[in-house]
Parts: structure tokens; C-alpha cells; sequence
């Protein structure tokens, strides 16, 4: 059983954020100098959008079973031998049910192998469409900025759409009994904010704690790898401290990483309300590695609104990678891409007949050496340079089309006519072999919304187990 | 005139979700960063040219406690969709690198300075 956390008037809690995303690792001795402080629980985050929409449209999560087991091994004893909580937001990347079963598969792997029996909670976060459709039609949702557009099909066509739990469900599992809080999307720093709310820390520190803590080391002057963090709240304030000896935190990298993945630093939305750290005080402590934080506000919100997440099918994608090396060729590249698109269009057109609908496949190619990283967004026009690299990309409903349509456009591309050369030429290097690379299914994030609750918990069920 | 990575100790950019860009433009001593702050090259305008987006689309604050100017822009395609080129955002900072910063003179970042 956890050990109760309390916050005596004037005492401060400590907690621990042992890395920034469960699975990408931490030293073994950071983890036990953070133990050595007497944390009162340990959170860590486990998911993000930030590898795109293919996490949330497969159920699949990004880093391998290995490295989150490797994890676990450590966190697991450790939060059992010390009586304390573990709480994991976001399960297995993007928090979907399918994802957060797999991490709890991961864990129980642990337990079993460990002899280790803690009461696990597991928080789920993915919605229903036809829930979803209900709050729709009551006005319930509503856009974020850039938001694309929502409709009743767009909650139908959604593979999976999750909603980002605030601090209740964690609160709620952990009295419960829980030991282990295994939360399918949730923010970040609600991990955090949850146990340092429930045991009556400030609402300002407790946020903007939880918010700097949830990428573990990362507000340090210079994180060489991932590395975890000592956080220490009170009524006054709280105070970050990298548990690796080598790393230190100053007034700014603290402040700096208010910055990071966010639009705006001064104001900071969360479920119940708004972090407001503009009138924030960074001080160095006297260690000359820790920083003290005061004067963080939380303004609570009119309305509790969780923000929804989706991925809905974009197609399946073939791509063929072809470098261009001969200089008459890269003289007239954008002519010759042009004219070669048309001619696979036109070959793709004969070969698929009618089998696929107008308009539901497409043919197109990048250009890396002028706006491979930019696309359209790129100002420097010109392509210089004495090579380049074309990536083809052919996307249909299924990937038998897709990869039917790179079969055909590479011989095209390679004997593709160079203006200022007779004969049959040999246009691209092919850097593999098949020249073709199956993709699978491409996804497309189709929500960016808030959905206003009455109740916290009400769509995060929790289920207890007692490994 | 200096450019802007030679005042700057970091530049960079990442998605803030996937709908929305974010620029950041760090710097390690107060005069540098209210020099630019204060330079009128870094502006709405100067986002808007660069990243085709309508000017009142451009957030921009300036953040002294990290002593920061932060930039953010929607998206012209989300993370990861069909179009997409840089899915975590990465890269979209590189026209900005070079950008030139009238009336404040390169000086050493406070690492070099030790």
C-alpha cells in the first residue's frame, strides 16, 4: 500500500520525474540519488504526438517493448520498496486503449518476472464516436486554433480518438489504493499536478512543477542524454534539481523550458484551469545547481475542458527513393520531374483501369537538395549542388495499388529522357533494392478540439488490478 | 549588423501540437536579447514573409524571464499528414539562422566568453 502523502503546513513534498518519457532511459544512480531524498511519488510521461498520427491510428506505440521493460525494471522496485505511488501518463505513445494494454502487459511482464505484486490502476482515455456524436450535437466540442474541420463523419471516419485526462482520474486511482496509475492520454503535467493537488500543495507550483518536471531532465543548462529530476513543492514555491551530478539547472534554463513544445509560455491551458507563470521569480539556491521557483499562479477555468485527439486513415503509401547525380539532369530537374509525374500518372491510369476511384490515388515527388525539409514553406528556391535526392511517393486505398503504381513509375524514372543526351538513358541511382518501400498506412490527425465535462472523471474509466 | 546566430545561443523550432509551429530564439545575456528584442526585425511581419501565414496569425511574445522571443505560426499542414515534410517541426527554423539583426554588433556567447 502507498504510503500517504501529506503536506504539513510549511513542509515541502518532494517527487521525482526519473526521465522524460518512460523508455528512453535514465542512469541507474540518478534514479537512486532521487530515492535517497525520500520522493513522495514518482511520475513519468509515456506518450506525445510529437512522431505524428501513426501512434494513435495503429495502437501502436513508438519506442520498443525492450526499452520501456528496461524501465519498468528499475521503477517498479523502486516505487515497491519505497512505498510509493508510479504514475504513467500518455500509455504507449498516444494513450489509446490498445496502447495502454500493451504497456500493461509490459508492466505485468516486470511484475511476474520480479515477484512483484502491486494494485494497478488503469485509466482509459479513448472515446466512443457515438459519444462523441452526442456531444457534438450538444455543443459540447469545440475548435481549437487551426483546427480542421468537424463534422459528424469525421468522428466516424476517426480510427481512434482519445481525450487528454486532467489530474482527477490520477487522484481518483490513487485513492483507490493504487500503486502503480497506468493513464492511457493524459497532460503531462497532470501526472504530476494529480498527487501534489490530492496531498493539498498550491495549484500554481504544483502545475508549473509537474509542467517542467514531465520532460524529466530537460530544463537543465545541457541534458548529454535523458536523465531525471528532483522536484520539491511547498506553499512558498517549489524547486527543480537534476539528480545527475554532472547536470545543473540555472534561472534560466528553468525559465527557458516554459518555452519548449508550447504556444505560449506566460499561459499554460490545462483541464481545470490556466497556468500563469508571468509574474515567476527564477532563483539559484545556494548549491548553485538547483533553482527556486515562486510567484506561480493557476487561474481556475469557467469550464473543465479536455482536449481530443484522432487519427483517421490518409491512405497507403509506396515510396521510391532515386539520387540524381548527372549535372544536365539536375539543370532541368523540375521539368523532367514534371514531365516524368505526367507520364506515371498516365501508365498508373492504364494499369489500375477503373479498379481505383478518380481522385483516390496520387502520384508526387520531393526534391531534398532544394525543399525536402520545407516543401512549399521553403523561400531559397534554387537547386545547387552537384546531387540531389528525389523521393517519389505513390498513395492509394490499399498498399497493393500503391506499391503497383512505384513498380511501374521506377523503370519510368530511370530511362526518363535527359534533354542534351541521344539515346536510352540511365536517370537514377537507386540506393535499394527493390527499388519500391512499402510504407503501410499513412494517418492523418483529424481533430485539434476541447470537449467541455461536467464530471472529470466520467469519460476515464478505472479498472483496478492486483498483479 | 549581426546575424542572427551570432547572437543567439539557440535557435530552433517544434511543433506545439500538430497543428501549430513554434519558433524559439534563446539568449544568454539580457543586452543581446533586448537588443533584438528591441531591433524590429523580429516581428509578425518577418514570420508571415518567411512562413506564408497572414500576419495576424503570428503569435509573437517576447519572454524575459528566459530571456526568449518566442514565434508561433499554424501549421500550413499538420504533423505527419500527406504533405507534411518535417513531421516533428525540426527544421523550419532555417531561414530564420541568417536573418540580419541591425545595430547590435557579434559578440561572444557566454560559453565562449567561460
Amino acid at each position: 500500500m502507498a504510503r500517504a502523502i501529506a503536506a504539513e503546513a510549511g513542509a515541502e513534498i518532494p517527487f521525482l520525474a526519473p526521465t522524460g518519457m518512460l523508455g528512453t532511459g535514465f542512469p541507474e544512480a540518478s534514479l537512486r540519488a532521487g530515492l535517497e531524498r525520500g520522493p513522495a511519488f514518482m511520475g513519468v510521461d509515456s506518450g506525445s504526438t510529437d512522431q505524428g498520427p501513426q501512434a494513435l491510428g495503429t495502437g501502436q506505440p513508438l519506442l520498443s517493448r525492450q526499452a520501456v521493460r528496461r524501465d519498468l525494471s528499475l521503477l517498479l522496485p523502486a516505487a515497491i520498496e519505497h512505498g510509493i505511488p508510479l504514475l504513467v501518463g500518455s500509455a504507449g505513445t498516444s494513450g489509446c486503449d490498445d496502447s495502454l494494454d500493451w504497456l500493461a502487459g509490459v508492466l505485468r511482464e516486470v511484475a511476474a518476472e520480479q515477484g512483484l505484486h502491486p494494485r494497478v490502476a488503469l485509466i482509459r482515455a479513448e472515446q466512443r464516436a457515438e459519444r462523441l456524436i452526442e456531444e457534438l450535437r450538444a455543443g459540447r466540442i469545440h475548435p481549437l486554433g487551426n483546427a480542421p474541420p468537424l463534422d459528424e463523419a469525421t468522428l466516424r471516419r476517426a480510427r481512434r480518438v482519445v481525450a487528454m485526462m486532467g489530474p482527477e482520474p490520477f487522484a481518483a486511482a490513487l485513492d483507490a489504493g493504487a500503486q502503480v496509475v497506468l493513464a492511457g492520454r493524459s497532460t503531462d503535467a497532470a501526472i504530476f499536478a494529480a498527487p501534489l493537488l490530492r496531498a493539498g500543495a498550491p495549484a500554481g507550483p504544483s502545475w508549473h512543477a509537474g509542467k517542467i518536471l514531465e520532460c524529466g531532465a530537460a530544463a537543465v543548462t545541457a541534458r548529454t542524454a535523458p536523465d531525471g529530476m528532483l522536484g520539491r513543492v511547498s506553499e512558498a514555491g517549489f524547486t527543480v534539481e537534476p539528480l545527475n551530478p554532472a547536470m545543473r539547472c540555472t534561472p534560466l534554463s528553468v525559465a527557458a523550458h516554459a518555452l519548449y513544445e508550447t504556444a505560449d509560455p506566460t499561459r499554460l491551458v490545462e483541464p481545470p484551469g490556466t497556468l500563469v507563470t508571468q509574474a515567476c521569480r527564477y532563483e539559484q539556491a545556494e548549491d548553485g545547481r538547483s533553482v527556486h521557483v515562486t510567484g506561480s499562479a493557476f487561474e481556475p477555468a469557467a469550464r473543465y475542458t479536455v482536449k481530443l485527439e484522432g487519427a483517421e486513415l490518409a491512405g497507403y503509401q509506396t515510396i521510391v527513393p532515386a539520387a540524381v547525380r548527372d549535372p544536365l539532369l539536375l539543370a532541368q530537374l523540375d521539368e523532367w520531374v514534371e514531365t516524368l509525374l505526367a507520364k506515371i500518372r498516365e501508365r498508373a491510369q492504364a494499369i489500375l483501369g477503373d479498379a481505383l476511384a478518380p481522385g483516390s490515388w496520387s502520384v508526387g515527388a520531393r526534391v531534398y537538395g532544394r525543399d525536402g525539409a520545407m516543401g512549399a514553406l521553403e523561400p531559397e528556391r534554387r537547386l545547387e549542388g552537384h546531387e540531389a535526392l528525389l523521393l517519389f511517393e505513390f498513395t492509394a486505398p490499399d498498399q497493393e495499388h500503391a506499391t503497383a503504381i512505384a513498380k511501374t513509375a521506377g523503370l519510368l524514372a530511370m530511362h526518363h529522357p535527359i534533354a542534351g543526351w541521344e539515346g536510352f538513358v540511365n536517370a537514377v541511382a537507386f540506393p535499394y533494392a527493390p527499388y519500391e518501400i512499402e510504407r503501410g498506412a499513412v494517418w492523418r490527425f483529424s481533430l485539434n478540439h476541447v470537449w467541455e465535462l461536467d464530471d472529470p472523471l466520467a469519460p476515464f474509466p478505472i479498472e483496478l488490478v492486483e498483479l | 549588423m549581426a546575424r542572427l546566430h551570432e547572437l543567439a545561443r539557440l535557435v530552433r523550432s517544434k511543433n506545439a501540437g500538430p497543428f501549430q509551429l513554434t519558433f524559439d530564439l534563446l539568449f544568454d545575456d539580457r543586452a543581446t536579447y533586448e537588443a533584438v528584442r528591441d531591433a524590429g526585425v523580429v516581428t509578425p511581419a518577418l514570420f508571415a514573409r518567411l512562413y506564408g501565414v497572414p500576419e495576424e496569425q503570428v503569435a509573437l511574445i517576447a519572454y524575459d524571464p528566459a530571456l526568449a522571443i518566442k514565434a508561433t505560426i499554424p501549421r500550413p499542414v499538420a504533423s505527419g499528414d500527406l504533405a507534411d515534410t518535417d513531421v516533428f517541426g525540426a527544421q523550419l527554423y532555417g531561414p530564420l539562422v541568417e536573418l540580419e539583426v541591425p545595430g547590435v554588433e557579434p559578440r561572444p556567447r557566454a560559453a565562449e566568453r567561460g
